[in-house]
């Protein structure tokens, strides 16, 4: 799993049916200082973020797992909204 | 599988069921000499590891949830052990 902040939301009417009524959110992953790291993704939302929350996401086949049985086509998803981390 | 080590832990209130009671902790993978390689990650600690431990990661899903000791868990990487030593002979 991965630090990011969520900076945006994709609206998409023609998609996948097994994607129906699933938020997509756009991820830019952050170090463990808070800066930008790579690229930013499109994940999957199982936890009801917003724009500007730091969440961390899962890839992988495993960010479909908090929509089973629906097998949601998706390879990125947020599973988690992060209240706050410490460096040791 | 990887060596890391642990940097940081991470709170969150608001997560997936799945990680209900989990500890979750920053890794930063390092190389055999002990220099940091790659981007920082979020592992699941199913070994009581703490900060500024050397620890093996698994980086694959199926792993991970099994460490976690569940099934079909939303996690990706999880620390599987503490690592004592490391030897490379060349």
């Amino acid at each position: 799993m991965q630090l990011a902040k969520v900076i945006g939301d994709v609206v998409i009417t023609r998609k996948d049916e097994n994607l129906a009524g699933i938020a997509l959110l756009v991820l830019q992953p952050i170090a463990a200082d808070g800066s930008n790291v790579g690229r930013t993704l499109v994940a999957v939302d199982a936890m009801g973020a917003g724009v500007g929350e730091i969440v961390f996401f899962v890839r992988g086949k495993e960010a479909s797992f908090p929509f089973y049985p629906t097998e949601v086509p998706t390879d990125a998803g947020i599973v988690g909204i992060v209240d706050h981390w410490d460096l040791g | 599988m990887q060596i890391a080590r642990v940097i940081g832990t991470v709170v969150a209130t608001r997560k997936h069921l799945k990680f209900e009671g989990a500890k979750l902790l920053l890794v930063q993978p390092v190389s055999l000499d002990d220099t940091p390689r790659g981007t920082p990650l979020l592992a699941v600690d199913s070994v009581g590891a703490g900060v500024h431990e050397k620890v093996l990661i698994v980086l694959e899903g199926r792993a991970a949830g099994e460490a976690l000791g569940r099934k079909a868990a939303p996690v990706d990487a999880a620390v599987i052990g503490i690592i004592d030593q490391v030897d490379v002979q060349e």
